[in-house]
């Protein structure tokens, strides 16, 4: 009787989710790869569980992991060893079809450069995920102009990434991360690319969410992000080197 | 939901091209000029065929034509002077035709001269052939206004004729024909009827020479017209020994009886059984090669698979250049796939799955050799037009060289935007999202 069968099992048995257990777990998770010629131990046996709610800060230097340790939680890639479970669900077996599909319907990315797409508008952009996820096209509209209302570009619904601000556009992938409403919603560095101002725009409506009770990973240099999160990873050299609990 | 999704991906993929309209459009060009050349050249080929085959078959499909050749060894020796050439179709080699072969229906025997023609003060030189009342039931003419040659002109040797209507152009400028008289040699000869052109002007002499041999041949090159008199009195009034004067060797003296015999066989399937009695019944009789045998479906058969051959040979000049404007298409689609690296990786990242990538820069692929299909099958539909109008070419689209024309570009699309939307769903998506 293995791990993932058990959480089956109390997945099955429970319907949903039980409240206690972690929406996001690791055991001793590794991921390796060669770079040329030289094997890279970029994760060693992580162990994590993140509950639903949580606002997480992963931090560290740079060559810490942590991006690896972001591909990871965002099931873009393959762990080496062990085992991660999002949802009950044991994912690190999965094949690309599979993965594909969880990627869309748990997983909210909000990265450092915006990501949306120039040749759509803002409706548009944040339809995508709904897309995939094989919503119709009228019920996908409706949401995607709520979320666009939510993040305050309600009256910018038509117009391209290249017409909007570093910080409406952030504020666009947001809405889009919003839109499948994943389990967690991560972030790669949301403030990074904007000035202090919308960045703080940008924090104000992550720490909303974070009040409307959704589940946030934010990997990040900026010590304001880690100051609102209720718990502060520290990577160093592919293990987790500390973890602050900030919560008051 | 298939549908839906058809409709999503299409609606994107018109997105991303629009997005990029000249390089569509510059893209499109070589599925445009493809699809278009392979349309107008099976439309050239097609027309240029039917004109030909249309003009065998006014020769008729059930005749055998019959013409009086001047023997090779003769020919060699047309140095020596004075002699009197006799060779040729003679009155009995008709007669035995329609006594001794139950295959024939009619038998026309012909006498055809070249000659000058005068009506009043003008002048033009022409075709006279001497022929038998039942000439129109197996050549193309028609008869405009008057009559025919009858049975009694033939009896009486009457001094009538019968002009065609390229004749009633060059000599009745301003005189209603019938009626009127022509002189033909020293005689005058009364219109009694006026019948359509034996040919048409342009591809029909080619093709008449190229069926008839030798002399008439020369003699009707640049005659205007024929003018039909009953035979015997061409016979009566010519004679048969025509006189040549060439340059060197002085004058020639040849007699021929008939330069003709058109024999028209009981169906199309007895055409061939026929010829061959023909020739063993005049290799019998005559002891030089003085005749020449022509069966015009023989020549529509050559020229159906000349046309085959033409067409084979514009269809694939057309469809390399298909195929060039597919290697650019494929091209190009690569490179908007490296271009848009980024955008595939945010799409992998929001839950699109290796499928869903390819899909997409299939679509646009596809869209592109449609709409260059479609705008192709219009310009392939309008150059045959301008062709037929500028160049005074006969053309012919089918709907057959339409739907293959756009299969093939069809196929080019899927062909040629495989190997993109392949090299695009399988990009790494941690890859494709660092990409700058």
């Amino acid at each position: 009787m293995d791990k993932s069968e058990e959480a089956m099992q109390q997945v099955a048995e429970n319907g949903k989710l039980n409240k206690d257990m972690p929406i996001l777990s690791m055991k001793k998770l590794s991921k390796n790869y060669l770079l040329g010629e030289v094997e890279v131990h970029a994760l060693r046996e992580i162990n994590l569980a993140i509950q639903e709610g949580e606002y997480i800060a992963i931090m560290g230097p740079s060559g810490s992991g942590k991006s690896t340790l972001l591909n990871m939680i965002g099931c873009l890639d393959h762990p080496s060893s062990g085992s991660y479970y999002l949802g009950g669900e044991d994912v690190s077996l999965l094949d690309d079809n599979r993965l594909s599909l969880i990627r869309g319907e748990r997983i909210g990315f909000i990265f450092q450069s915006f990501n949306l797409i120039n040749q759509l508008n803002v409706v548009e952009n944040i339809e995508v995920s709904m897309y995939y996820q094989g919503i119709a096209e009228r019920a996908s509209f409706k949401r995607a102009k709520e979320l666009a209302e939510l993040v305050g570009l309600g009256e910018r619904l038509h117009h391209r990434p290249f017409e909007l601000s570093g910080g409406q556009q952030q504020r666009v992938a947001i809405a889009r991360a919003l839109a499948n409403d994943p389990l967690i919603i991560l972030a790669d560095e949301p403030t990074g690319n904007l000035d202090s101002e919308s960045g703080t725009d940008i924090l104000v409506i992550l720490d909303r969410l974070h009040k409307e009770g959704k589940t946030l990973i934010s990997v990040t240099h900026d010590e304001r992000i880690a100051s609102h999160a209720e718990r502060v990873i520290h990577l160093f050299d592919g293990k987790i080197s500390k973890q602050e609990d900030q919560r008051v | 939901m298939f549908l839906f999704r058809v409709k999503r991906t299409v609606k994107l993929g018109i997105k991303s091209l629009w997005m990029h309209r000249m390089r569509s459009i510059l893209t499109t060009l070589g599925i445009i000029f493809g699809v278009s050349s392979v349309i107008a050249m099976l439309a050239i080929g097609e027309g240029a065929s039917k004109h030909a085959q249309e003009q065998i078959a006014k020769m008729g499909s059930q005749n055998i034509i019959i013409k009086s050749v001047k023997p090779p060894e003769d020919q060699e020796a047309t140095g020596q002077q004075q002699s009197l050439l006799e060779y040729g179709l003679t009155y009995s080699d008709a007669e035995r035709f329609r006594n001794s072969i139950p295959e024939v229906e009619v038998v026309v025997p012909n006498r055809i001269l070249s000659k000058k023609v005068w009506y009043r003060n003008r002048r033009i030189d022409t075709t006279v052939i001497g022929t038998v009342p039942w000439y129109p039931e197996l050549a193309p003419i028609e008869l405009k206004m008057g009559r025919f040659i009858s049975s009694v002109d033939t009896h009486y040797t009457q001094g009538i004729c019968v002009v065609d209507e390229m004749v009633v152009d060059k000599l009745f400028v301003f005189d209603y024909p019938l009626g009127q008289d022509v002189k033909i040699g020293s005689d005058y000869y009364r219109v009694v009827g006026v019948v359509s052109p034996y040919e048409s002007k342009s591809n029909g002499n080619n093709l008449n020479n190229g069926a008839s041999s030798g002399q008439t041949q020369s003699q009707e090159g640049t005659n205007v017209g024929r003018i039909y008199i009953p035979l015997t009195t061409v016979r009566n009034r010519f004679g048969e020994i025509s006189i040549q004067i060439s340059g060197s060797s002085g004058a020639n003296a040849e007699r021929v009886e008939l330069q003709e015999i058109i024999v028209k066989a009981g169906n199309i399937g007895k055409v061939l059984p026929t010829r061959d009695i023909i020739d063993t019944l005049l290799d019998r009789f005559h002891k030089k090669a003085d005749y020449q045998i022509t069966i015009p479906i023989a020549l529509l058969k050559q020229a159906k698979e000349s046309a085959r051959i033409f067409s084979i040979v514009l269809g694939s000049i057309a469809a390399i250049s298909l195929l060039v404007g597919g290697i650019g298409i494929m091209n190009i689609m690569l490179a908007t796939v490296s271009e848009r690296t980024r955008e595939i990786g945010i799409r992998r990242a929001l839950g699109a799955k290796k499928r869903d990538i390819m899909l997409q820069f299939l679509s646009e692929t596809l869209l592109l050799t449609l709409i260059g299909g479609i705008s192709g099958i219009i310009l392939g539909v309008v150059m045959p037009l301008l062709v037929t109008h500028f160049a005074n070419m006969p053309t012919v689209i089918t709907v057959y060289s339409l739907v293959l024309a756009f299969g093939i570009s069809a196929t080019i699309g899927v062909m040629f935007g495989m190997y993109p939307a392949y090299r695009a769903a399988n990009m790494d998506p941690i890859e494709s999202l660092r990409h700058e």
